[in-house]
């Protein structure tokens, strides 16, 4: 078997099982639906998020250990992981096939040559990972401050330690090199008075944006799938919807329509964790190269060149993807061995210090930067209702990568996509919409958590969830508060009694309670009265509007005699109106009294000692626009400073 | 032939040496990965911790003092205050040579001295300079306001009466709090209280106006503590007398003056008209802020029964109700 061959089944098995680890988190009784597959493995052997919740939260969380195996193979072998196994390279790799198919040898050897813009990958990888580094290099920084003993002691023991070197004539240039310790020791003492520490959490993740594995999980998740299934198959019964759906699809198809015109586009000049396997090559033990008999320079090798590696000149190790395509070489001299080819070697990307430098600026500079708008602070977003068991907003946005598995196994389609009007930071991370889905956040349901792969929304129990056990004093986690919106409430502001929301308050007890009133209908005033028997009154003309008064809501009063109870109207024919037999007058009115017809009326209230803000009363409520009842983030339980409740 | 095996042993240490960078790239990474592994991921936050413990100023000995000096319209602020001290025995009764005292005043609004929503400037002028006198070392004045700090300080004009008796004030910032707990609450538990001003202080002297208030029926010198708090405290509100009655629990101060001479009758805490205002040209100074209360009720015209939280704070001992039984000494000058 060819290696090229073994290549394309190892993609297509990635890419196939990538896809069912996509379709099949979802619940439900079919086939293709939730059975204990391992969904986030392809995640968690995506080395960038890895390393990006190391940098961000000085811990490895549980399955993300996988992306160190792919990290060492990575350190051997080069960068297989591009060529054999990531599915939104084996995506490209496809559509920049069928868009360079019918493209003469020489074109197609013309666009794989090496570009420059690949470095591009490279400042955008440094960005991120600095972005994620903030929080650590500001407690490196803070040194001098926190543990200035230790700094002192070891910047006389450096000093004294340079000067025998110099004395020893052991190093060149040895004042430049004492003046340049001194300065850089001052300097780093200086800023480590400067720079507030205590205003930690300078550090946001958002590698998620550019990796290709959470853009590959979001697009599909909430954009494609989503998709085939409103305009093709129906295979999820109710229909997903995701906000903002269309700017993934945009992005997912940008991706794959520019590989028609240019082959792997995004591989070769955005893809961070490309960057990251080019920077991991630098050592490999086995790598493509030109042996044997001197090369004709025909480029037939860089015809299907998927990295722009140029293998036909200086191969650059770093945008070697392994995907074999070389090897068509007429003279079969290429081949993927332990010596460097004979054609010369670049191991290391074109990087310039000064690229370094600004783009290991940016990473620090941007996340302070946005946040002086407030949004963590004074100014947040009370319309950012987060998934039961995130955590706290600045360490959630330390973790959260973007993937979409929570809005993809939330059984009632609740959780949607932020967008940029919550902030450049939050695009794309789950928020809760209780308009949109089956039903709200289920009371006993902890999926999301249970499926994040960072544990940006952490895996809760169900004795968690609720407050039981081990966690009654604490009480349930409350993701929200409702607020009835009196002004659009049928019963507070209509005249028309409904209560779905109490009815459907999941907890025990309801946190929503109503309190019962009774008005007079409009354009109804007294009526008199012909004949008054025990349980039927009879009036001297046919009442107005006889099934309404009948539907069972409607009571009635005698006028003048308050301390008579309201006596429930069972039915109106005619003249006649039926009483019910179980509330009694003790005296009937004489004829020409006159009495009046009152609505009964059950208002709601919310108990915020109750309410969890799981949304279910918004979800159902019957004013479908503009909801009567709903929830914001107010008396969250991950924010202690957001609570409404004493 | 030899420059073959030359160029095989050159490959050959090239191989080595890249094997060895390899491994060591490999196990450096297996190193860091599997030491900051955590497979339990981050947990559910659970306070375990109590705050820190508000200190105690009273003076052991000096306890159970009351005097109330009444006066006319054409009395001055600061002869009845003087007068009141005097029946007291003095500043010097309090406050002695090398003391750091600290003014606990009320600056909460940005309203102007004749307004009366706030401690009058006269007062924190007089009793900066009475302390000075006395041998303290440093006077400073504080408080947690509610509008903009810089604004209330200025526009009360505290600021400029404590620049001219030489004392210091206090602007609270973001790390001017500490958690506190006080022992036997159940609202102020790992409270954010204002802290930094109160480093190094070895007395304190509560001043406030007397005012109605709207939610706790008065606002008077235990009422005044509330003006150190931080975080949520509006929070309190939902439980405002038992807030008022653990402030009481939470500050034991050396000394109090209940400033009457302009009492707020209606629209308090921040009035805003001089319809508002009565002129009950009354100075109260004690040790006991439940028993001055509960004499100010009657400046409001309202019984200490009324205002729930003068009985709640008695019952908690955090002073005497009947402020009688303290036979406070009351002098009426003309």
């Amino acid at each position: 078997m060819r290696i090229s061959t073994a290549r394309r089944i190892s993609q297509a098995f990635f890419l196939v099982i990538f896809l069912w680890f996509c379709v099949v988190s979802s619940l439900g009784e079919k086939w293709w639906q939730l059975r204990g597959w391992p969904v986030n493995w392809i995640i968690q052997l995506d080395p960038l998020t890895g390393l990006g919740t190391l940098l961000s939260t000085r811990a490895l969380y549980g399955g993300l250990l996988w992306g160190l195996s792919t990290v060492v193979l990575t350190v051997f072998l080069g960068r297989f992981f591009c060529g054999w196994i990531c599915p939104l390279g084996s995506l490209q790799h496809a559509a920049g096939f069928l868009g360079q198919r019918k493209r003469s040898a020489a074109e197609r050897q013309h666009l794989n040559r090496y570009r420059k813009a690949q470095v591009v990958k490279y400042w955008v990888l440094i960005f991120f990972l600095t972005m994620a580094a903030a929080d650590v290099m500001v407690l490196i920084i803070d040194l001098p401050q926190k543990e200035s003993g230790i700094f002192w002691a070891a910047a006389a023991i450096g000093l004294v330690v340079m000067a025998l070197l110099a004395l020893r004539r052991v190093v060149s240039t040895p004042f430049q090199k004492i003046a340049l310790f001194t300065a850089t020791i001052v300097l780093w003492a200086g800023l480590s008075h400067i720079v507030q520490s205590d205003s930690l959490f300078v550090a946001s993740l958002q590698t998620g944006l550019l990796d290709p594995i959470s853009l590959g999980y979001r697009s599909i998740t909430v954009f494609l799938l989503p998709f085939l299934d409103a305009v093709f198959f129906d295979f999820s019964g109710a229909e997903r919807l995701y906000e903002g759906s269309w700017s993934v699809g945009v992005m997912f198809f940008s991706m794959l329509f520019l590989c028609f015109y240019y082959p792997r586009f995004y591989c070769r000049f955005l893809c961070p964790l490309g960057a990251m396997f080019g920077i991991l090559s630098r050592h490999a033990i086995w790598r493509v190269g030109r042996h044997g008999a001197s090369c004709r320079q025909c480029r037939n090798c860089e015809s299907w060149c998927e990295g722009a590696c140029e293998p036909a000149a200086s191969i650059r190790i770093s945008e070697c993807v392994l995907c074999m395509n070389c090897m068509e070489c007429r003279d079969g001299l290429i081949g993927y061995r332990i010596f460097p080819s004979q054609n010369g070697e670049i191991l290391l990307p074109d990087i310039t210090r000064r690229q370094l430098v600004v783009s290991i600026l940016s990473g620090i500079l941007s996340v302070p930067m946005i946040r002086l708008n407030g949004s963590l602070t004074s100014n947040w977003k009370p319309d950012c209702i987060r998934p039961p068991g995130a955590l706290f907003e600045k360490a959630f946005l330390l973790r959260c990568i973007k993937c979409g598995q929570c809005m993809r196994i939330c059984p009632t389609n609740v959780i949607q996509p932020a967008l940029v009007h919550a902030g450049i930071e939050k695009l794309w991370t789950p928020v809760l919409n209780f308009r949109i889905g089956t039903s709200g956040c289920q009371l006993n349901c902890i999926a999301c958590g249970n499926l994040c792969p960072t544990a940006a929304i952490r895996p809760i129990s169900l004795d968690e969830k609720l407050g039981r056990n081990v966690f009654s004093e604490k009480g349930p986690v409350r993701i929200g508060l409702a607020f009835v919106d009196r002004g659009r409430c049928l019963p507070w502001a209509m005249d028309r009694p409904c209560i779905v929301c109490q009815e459907n308050c999941p907890v025990s007890p309801k946190a929503i309670f109503t309190r019962e009133t009774f008005v007079l209908p409009r354009d109804h005033g007294t009526l008199k009265i012909e004949t008054a028997h025990l349980d039927a009154l009879e009036l001297p003309e046919d009442l107005e509007e006889p099934d309404r008064f009948s539907s069972g809501d409607y009571y009635c009063r005698i006028q003048g005699q308050p301390e008579f109870p309201a006596r429930p109207i069972l039915k109106v024919t005619g003249k006649i109106m039926t009483l019910s037999p179980m509330v009694k007058w003790e005296k009937m009115p004489a004829k020409g009294s006159r009495i009046y017809i009152q609505i009964r009326l059950q208002q709601p209230f919310v108990d915020p000692t109750r309410c969890t803000g799981c949304g279910i009363c918004e979800h159902e409520c019957p004013v479908k626009g503009q909801r009567a009842i709903r929830v914001t983030a107010d008396n969250e339980s991950r924010h202690a400073d957001h609570v409404v409740v004493l | 032939m030899t420059q073959d095996s030359d160029d095989v042993a050159i490959l050959r240490r090239h191989f080595l040496k890249r094997t060895a960078k390899a491994v060591l790239c490999a196990a450096a990474a297996s190193g860091v990965g599997i030491w900051f592994h955590d497979i339990s991921g981050p947990q559910p936050f659970m306070n375990r911790r109590n705050g820190a413990r508000f200190p105690g100023f009273s003076i052991p000995g000096v306890e159970r003092k009351m005097s109330i000096v009444r006066g006319n319209d054409a009395s001055s602020r600061t002869d009845l205050l003087l007068l009141a001290l005097k029946i007291l025995g003095g500043m010097e009764a309090f406050i002695k040579k090398g003391d750091r005292v600290l003014l606990k005043v009320n600056a909460a609004f940005a309203s102007p001295p004749v307004l009366s929503a706030t401690t009058h400037p006269e007062l924190v002028y007089e009793v900066s300079r009475l302390c000075f006198k006395a041998g303290a070392a440093s006077v400073i004045v504080a408080d947690n306001p509610i509008n903009d700090p810089k604004s209330c300080f200025l526009l009360t004009g505290i600021a400029e009466a404590a620049r001219r008796a030489g004392a210091g004030i206090s602007i609270p910032e973001r790390d001017s709090f500490k958690p506190v707990t006080v022992p036997g609450a159940g609202l102020i538990r790992r409270w954010p209280v204002l802290w930094k001003p109160m480093k190094g202080i070895t007395k304190l002297v509560g001043m406030a106006p007397v005012k109605d208030h709207h939610r706790s029926g008065a606002s008077m010198t235990m009422k005044n503590w509330y003006g150190l708090l931080g975080g949520r405290r509006s929070l309190l509100h939902q439980d405002i007398h038992c807030a008022i009655k653990e402030l009481a629990m939470m500050v034991t101060p050396t000394l109090i003056i209940l400033d009457g001479m302009t009492t707020m009758m209606t629209n308090g805490p921040t009035g805003g008209s001089l319809s508002d205002l009565k002129k009950t040209n009354t100075m109260v100074v004690g040790t006991d802020q439940v028993a001055v209360d509960a004499f100010g009720a009657s400046l409001l015209n309202k019984k200490p029964v009324q205002l729930p939280f003068i009985e709640m704070a008695a019952a908690a001992g955090a002073g005497t109700l009947d402020y009688r039984s303290l036979n406070p000494v009351e002098v009426r000058t003309g």
